[in-house]
């Protein structure tokens, strides 16, 4: 199949309720935030592990959309080890000297990986090709507005160590976010899709990922996450035709009261309530005098 | 040299990471000519032409914060990619992320914005039609456009980068004048990969980077 012409730019919204969307190992699995100004943020790589997590499950044993990066280990790799040992002799632990073999192997690899194909991976040292650079760019997430995390202690009617006996539970805490929306630009590269094999059905693929992921998700760090809309500005051309961060600039989130709506950071959101849902968000997208050759995608 | 932009580049988040502190990166207080580099072969770049940084205009303080995620320990072995490719199974080939974890911090530079002031030199891999106007042009062209080859980033490829092509240089409000030490020129591809350092200073918020080059690379 054809590699994708066109290149993207994306905004993803989602939003969380009574969750951590992504904790920091930092600060003891708080939701990570901007310590300046109190918005929510996710790291790029959470929203990858979830995008490998959903096509892992919806496209089982399915060519070419196998995962490196998996969670868990597989059955299959004993047998696999088996496999291996049949097959060759005596291995050289040496990297591929000539570069058409490297280039061979990446291929290969991009062929059979989704994940690979999608976000690039290193699979050597000393041979240049044997690192790709994957088509899908992702930045942190970011929360509209300043988030509050709570923490909210809870007990166990039982205990793990034999000394605990006495006591007859145990605390712990979670720590959530009541609600945010967050926000996360993307970028997709014709370019580097060229050289992965990244095509059109993998894009559909995306798309879809994206939509469902957290509905895959769900754990009891997580509470409610939902994807809630996708706007992809679509260019003409590979390289694109138009600056990214003025297409983005056109997507603005306001807060609802009542029937009007205020720019998020407006003096007069100040006093308003704390949003706790979506329907408290309004997403506005200026699709008036688009830039030549740029069209607007909306998947979902 | 007549064949110079002037490019500013902008974003949330930066590293430019210490070689020196790579395991829980460090970012350089500034970008790095080699990152700057980098920025501009992104946007253009062919095999006739080489990109040259002259000087580096830091337009926001110097501000950091540390971010820790978790990630991967190891490389895909090739190898392991080979035998499965020699024996067209994929069973086993997969990487377990969660047995191979490894936590680590990001010292990052948050808020940033730069004006990379280059030029470029034409090497000898120049064909007859490859002329410096016609580069020029492209990169011009592009960075006007908001065209890139690839996205280009901020140290690493999640910072993603904004650019914006430049006529006027900006007047810097709040420039700083400091010492930043010994930082990375580039890696000297040619010489087998060799880091070249140079004595990085800021004067009024500009890092003369020709100025210092004249004086010489340390290895």
């Amino acid at each position: 199949m054809p590699s994708l012409q066109n290149r993207y730019d994306f905004v993803l919204f989602f939003d969380v309720s009574n969750g951590n969307p992504n904790g920091d190992p930092d600060a003891g699995n708080l939701p990570r935030m901007d310590p300046e100004t109190n918005q929510g943020l996710t790291s790029d790589v959470s929203l990858k592990r979830k995008i490998r997590n959903y096509v892992a499950m919806a496209h089982e044993g399915e060519q070419g959309h196998e995962i490196y990066m998996t969670e868990r280990a597989v059955l299959n790799e004993q047998h696999a080890r088996a496999y291996e040992a049949a097959n060759l002799k005596s291995e050289s632990k040496k990297l591929p000297k000539k570069e058409a073999e490297a280039r061979a192997l990446t291929r290969w690899m991009c062929d059979n990986f989704f994940d690979i194909r999608t976000f690039g991976a290193v699979m050597t040292t000393e041979v240049n090709c044997g690192q790709v650079r994957g088509p899908v760019q992702i930045s942190f997430g970011r929360s509209e507005e300043a988030v509050l995390p709570l923490e909210i202690s809870i007990t166990r009617s039982s205990v793990t160590n034999e000394k605990d006996r006495d006591k007859e539970r145990t605390m712990g805490r979670k720590h959530i976010l009541p609600y945010g929306l967050y926000r996360v630009h993307g970028f997709i590269n014709p370019k580097l899709a060229e050289k992965t094999g990244f095509s059109e059905a993998d894009l559909e693929t995306l798309w879809t990922a994206l939509r469902d992921m957290f509905d895959f998700d769900r754990s009891a760090a997580r509470g409610e996450m939902a994807s809630r809309r996708l706007i992809a500005f679509k260019h003409d051309s590979a390289l694109g035709n138009a600056q990214a961060h003025k297409l983005f600039e056109r997507v603005t989130v306001s807060r609802v009261d009542g029937d009007e709506l205020r720019p998020v950071g407006d003096p007069r959101t100040h006093n308003l309530p704390p949003a706790r849902s979506f329907a408290d968000y309004h997403i506005n997208l200026d699709d008036l005098g688009l830039p030549d050759g740029i069209s607007i995608v909306e998947p979902f | 040299m007549s064949f110079g932009v002037k490019l500013k580049v902008w974003g949330d988040y930066a590293c430019f990471t210490r070689p020196e502190m790579k395991v829980e990166r460090v970012s350089y207080d500034v970008i790095t000519p080699s990152a700057a580099r980098g920025i501009l072969e992104a946007i253009h770049w062919k095999p006739a032409i080489r990109w040259v940084i002259d000087k580096i205009h830091v337009l926001e303080p110097v501000r950091f914060e540390n971010i820790r995620k978790n990630e991967v320990g190891s490389k895909i072995p090739a190898t392991k990619a080979k035998s499965a490719m020699k024996s067209g199974q994929l069973d086993g080939l997969h990487m377990c992320v969660d047995e191979n974890r490894q936590q680590r911090a990001t010292l990052a530079l948050k808020k940033v914005a730069y004006v990379i002031e280059a030029h470029f030199e034409m090497t000898g891999k120049a064909g007859p039609d490859d002329n410096p106007a016609k580069h020029l042009d492209t990169f011009r062209r592009r960075a006007e456009k908001g065209q890139c080859f690839h996205r280009p980033c901020l140290g690493l490829r999640e910072f993603v980068a904004d650019f914006e092509l430049l006529e006027e240089l900006p007047q810097l409000e709040n420039p700083q004048t400091n010492d930043l030490g010994w930082m990375l020129y580039d890696i000297d591809f040619a010489r087998d990969r060799t880091p070249l350092f140079f004595r990085a200073q800021m004067t009024d918020g500009v890092i003369d980077v020709a100025a210092a080059r004249d004086q010489g690379m340390v290895r």
